[in-house]
């Protein structure tokens, strides 16, 4: 299945070292950002291809950048009136020379530009393989369903639904589904490469690959609404061995409580929480399932994971995520207890 | 020109109309050069207004998780701020220079619709408070400047306001473009045949074409949105069968060429401030008239540029990259045309020409990056991205802004009879450039960093923290430029009591053959052209005055009327109706206001259409100057 990807080891990797050497602006903007989110800190061959097409592009741009400072300075500096001038200068009416070379040389730099593009373009556009090649090819194919404002994950093959986090093992190139249930969002892990809108009534097609294990940041890059800004979510890679072990562990998922507290808090769930959340990690649940929330990256795709915002969370979602549909605590009619219990539920369920 | 300042004081000293006359005045003018006027006025209101919305986000992004504003809030303003800069700041604007300029320069005595031009301002100002209406009347619309469906249908009822706001000063903008358009086929002076027009008539005439080609796709769109919100239709409604992108393409294949409305006029506006102040013709003429015409033209193959993140697949994304390459090409044909215009010319320093050199680096930034953002596949990683948000504003503000500001120097004297100082226009200038550059360079870097545009606020540890902070101290100068460019107009129109010379900066085209203040018939005579740049070639040729080219005569002047800002109010009323829709429990009422608007609008046009008006002619007699001008 490894594929070498675009244009990259070809022509542009010769070319795009040696003339990196040759500007600052590269260099200045590799030191840029950190590693789980910047494009600029490309961490798979995806973002990677991405990334030598914005060094390729900024290299010729950079280069027509200069020629035009070159002459607008020496222009400036050599051209302005003296005192004393009288009368007008030479009146130019043009080149045709001059003109038809800056029509030209531009004409080439976008040809070398439009190549790479056109190839890149077409390499980043494989859709996922079908049903029968999947099961051949063991390809891992991912469905993301974007609502306001979180991410439903659903992994077709192995029955697993979550949201939020979302389990993918490193090298190796992993299909996405991307669709969204209420209004247009957009699916971009900049570390790992960008981005395909969330249509709803359309299915996007991406893949992504990560070298290395890590938490990568994902966000939602299209205007959904008042929390637009907060609707993070995460990309996990994992060792292959251990996302394995990922699997097996969501695939028969054990949301038992583990303490009296717990066993309340289960009790105060499947009261008030069941109509919208499951937490078997199978069930499309019509807002997030909850299997593994305990080890969440964060809650409500932002606030750290502890169970003090948990609490907050629950107690007043509106405060939390302007524009969300869950419930408060006082609407649902929970007490202080009833909070407290819940949390020590909900915090217990955790990927071991 | 002492005779003129004799002229003035005699004027002076004459009884001053009283205030009720000189409204009524404005309120009935057909005249462009009035039109222009508050065109300028009402642009310059909204600019002011944009630019405290843009301040207001810029506060709450200069720290992570600020709370100054909620998201929701900050979806307005963001909203607000790009609608209200594009089609209630800028397009006004560039109309106001238009108006005031074009006719001038090719030597008409109006434009050929004078009774449509007042309706179209009207339209744009009505349009304009109508949709910020919205803010006082529950919410105002938040679904970003572009209104992605169905975040757009389903948003709350300031959306209704954009959609109304927008349809009724789209059609004033769709008749300016008809109107410009006809003018410049029509009226030029004898001799200007169009390869002797100057540029920024040129632009102004491809621009023209681009709005009267565009803008019936954003109607078509913005009824679509309409019928789907107030109906109930399923245009956009995924259940009922309809389909969300199909809005996208809609505002898309307005959208692009409207950046090209925006944008070659200013391109005009530098030719001709270059030329002037390097005292040389424009470089390659017929080159800048044939990239002009060829971004028109290309400029309505790329919409889809916008959508590479949609899903339209390799095929649609390949084409639509290279297409949007090909438009770097004319573009840079301009760069160095202008460039060269300057190359062995005499510059002088003005603040007029300061912008133009301050506006080719900046727009150049803003080229190169256009062309970054049409590699499909890179923009996979800047689209919808604080990269995008500082690309658009590089050609907007870079392009668009720094145009008009040089224009506004530039014309000032020829406009308002006064010479705006020079000094307060040089702390405007360098404020004004620092702070932009500082405002949007750094949000480059941000949106390569991963910040997604858009956003209400960032977290914390992301890296996101100094870039922000840059951006805000940025937009905080360019506001303080904003207020000397204020105190700047104040000051000018107070203090100085001097007119302004007739041709202040030895120009070279037919404006600065007339007399300032302009008369209200433009030419006493209509000026015979001998070829590019008129005036120049009679100062270098002839004794420095354009020759006539008809005798003195009866000049035939339209009536002013007050029925264009009746009929534009109908209009409001009609779009005000709808907007109401979602406030009564009976619908009936907002219909019946809808009802209302539309047989007062019928009235006032069957009025018009009834009501016998030839205009009148002015006998030679009665002018106050003989010949073309000076």
């Amino acid at each position: 299945m490894e594929k070498k990807v675009g244009f990259e080891g070809t022509m542009i990797r010769s070319n795009w070292r040696l003339l990196f050497l040759l500007t600052i602006v590269p260099l200045l903007l590799t030191g840029c950002g950190k590693p789980f989110i910047s494009a600029l800190n490309p961490q798979g061959p995806v973002a990677r291809e991405q990334y030598s097409l914005i060094l390729l592009s900024i290299l010729i741009m950079t280069l027509v950048i200069v020629v035009v400072v070159i002459i607008y300075v020496y222009v400036l500096l050599k051209f302005r009136e003296k005192p004393g001038q009288e009368g007008y200068p030479e009146q130019v009416e043009g080149s045709h020379k001059l003109e038809i070379t800056w029509t030209v040389i531009p004409i080439i730099l976008i040809i070398i530009l439009a190549i790479p593009t056109v190839q890149s373009t077409f390499n980043l556009s494989e859709n996922p393989p079908s049903s029968e090649a999947a099961a051949e090819s063991d390809a891992l194919l991912i469905k993301v369903t974007a609502h306001q404002y979180w991410w439903e994950i659903e992994y077709p093959d192995y029955g697993i639904v979550t949201a939020q986090d979302i389990y993918i093992p490193t090298g190796e190139r992993v299909y996405f589904e991307v669709t969204a249930k209420d209004v247009i969002h957009s699916f971009w892990v900049p570390s790992l490469g960008g981005k395909i809108d969330a249509n709803p009534g359309l299915t996007n097609h991406i893949f992504l690959e990560a070298d290395k294990p890590g938490v990568y940041h994902g966000k939602c890059a299209e205007l959904c609404g008042p929390s637009h800004a907060l609707m993070d979510f995460k990309v996990i890679a994992l060792e292959p061995s251990e996302f394995e072990q990922w699997l097996a562990t969501m695939s028969d998922y054990n949301d038992a409580p583990q303490t009296a507290l717990a066993e309340q808090g289960r009790a105060i769930f499947e009261q008030s929480c069941i109509a919208c959340h499951a937490t078997d990690g199978a069930t499309k649940s019509p807002y997030p399932n909850l299997a593994g929330l305990g080890d969440r990256e964060a809650i409500a795709g932002y606030l750290k994971n502890t169970p003090e915002n948990l609490k907050r969370w629950i107690e007043n979602p509106e405060e939390v995520k302007e524009g969300n549909l869950m419930p408060s605590a006082t609407e649902l009619g929970l007490s202080e207890q009833d909070i407290d219990a819940l949390v020590e539920y909900l915090s217990q369920l955790k990927l071991n | 020109m002492s005779t003129h300042a004799v002229k003035r004081t005699s004027v002076s000293l004459q009884q001053k109309p009283s205030f009720g006359s000189v409204l009524w005045d404005w309120l009935t003018t057909v005249d462009h050069k009035k039109i222009g006027i508050m065109y300028l006025a009402a642009g310059g209101f909204f600019f002011i207004l944009g630019g405290l919305e843009a301040l207001l986000m810029r506060l709450q992004l200069m720290y992570p998780e600020n709370t100054l504003v909620s998201g929701t809030t900050f979806n307005e303003l963001m909203t607000m701020h790009g609608t209200t800069m594009i089609f209630f700041a800028a397009m006004p604007i560039l109309f106001g220079l238009i108006n005031c300029i074009m006719p001038l320069q090719i030597g008409a005595r109006d434009v050929a619709y004078p009774f449509m031009n007042a309706l179209s301002f009207w339209l744009f100002l009505f349009g304009g408070i109508l949709m910020n209406i919205s803010w006082f009347l529950g919410s105002a619309p938040d679904a970003g400047w572009t209104s992605y469906v169905p975040l757009a249908s389903q948003a709350p009822s300031g959306m209704d306001f954009y959609v109304l706001g927008l349809q009724v000063s789209g059609a004033g903008t769709l008749m300016s473009g008809i109107n410009f358009m006809v003018t410049i086929l029509t009226m030029r002076a004898p001799g200007m045949s169009l390869m002797r027009m100057p540029m920024f008539t040129w632009t102004t005439f491809i621009a023209s074409a681009l709005i009267v080609f565009a803008f019936p796709a954003l109607t078509a769109g913005l009824f679509l949105l309409m019928f789907d919100r107030i109906f109930g239709a399923q245009f956009f409604d995924v259940a009922g069968g309809g389909n969300v992108i199909i809005w996208q393409h809609l505002f898309w294949i307005f959208g692009h060429p409207e950046v090209y409305i925006l944008v070659l006029p200013a391109f005009g506006i530098i030719s001709e401030v270059v030329s002037t102040f390097s005292k040389k013709r424009l470089f390659g003429y017929s080159s800048m008239v044939i990239a002009t015409i060829l971004i028109g033209f290309i400029g309505f193959m790329v919409w889809a540029h916008h959508m590479f993140a949609v899903g339209m697949g390799p095929i649609a994304n390949a084409l639509f990259s290279v297409a949007t390459m090909a438009i770097a090409v004319p573009t840079g044909i301009k760069i160095f045309n202008w460039l060269l215009t300057m190359w062995g010319g005499r510059i002088r320093f003005t603040t007029a020409m300061l912008y133009c050199v301050g506006f080719i680096p900046s727009f150049v930034m803003g080229g190169v990056t256009g062309v970054m953002v049409a590699a499909a596949p890179a923009d996979y990683q800047y689209h919808d991205t604080y990269f995008v948000v500082a690309h658009f504003h590089y050609t907007i503000v870079g392009g668009v802004v720094l145009g008009i500001m040089a224009a506004l120097y530039y014309w000032w004297p020829k406009i308002f009879g006064k010479k705006l100082n020079e000094t307060l226009g040089k702390w405007n200038f360098w404020l004004f450039l620092i702070g932009f550059h500082l405002t949007f360079f750094v949000q480059h870097l941000l949106g390569l960093m991963g910040m997604p545009r858009r956003v209400y606020t960032y977290l914390e540890g992301l890296g996101f923290e100094t870039g922000n902070f840059i951006s805000t101290i940025g937009a905080i100068l360019m506001a303080v430029a904003a207020l000397i460019f204020v105190i700047n107009i104040i000051y000018t129109h107070t203090r100085v009591k001097e007119i302004a010379e007739a041709d202040p900066w030895d120009g070279r085209t037919l404006e600065w053959a007339t007399e300032t203040p302009v008369p209200f018939y433009n030419f006493a005579q209509t000026p015979l052209v001998r070829g590019l740049d008129p005036l120049f070639i009679e100062k270098t040729q002839g004794d420095g005055k354009m020759k006539p080219a008809e005798p003195l005569g009866e000049i035939h002047m339209p009536s002013p009327s007050i029925l264009p800002i009746l009929l534009a109010f109908g209009i409001f009323i009609v779009g005000l109706g709808f907007c109401l829709h979602s406030f009564f429990d009976n619908k009936w009422i907002s219909y019946f206001i809808v009802f209302i608007g539309t047989v007062f609008s019928l009235l006032m046009m069957m009025f018009h259409s009834i009501k016998e008006d030839h205009g009148y002619h002015i006998h030679p007699n009665d002018y106050t100057n003989k010949g073309v001008g000076m």
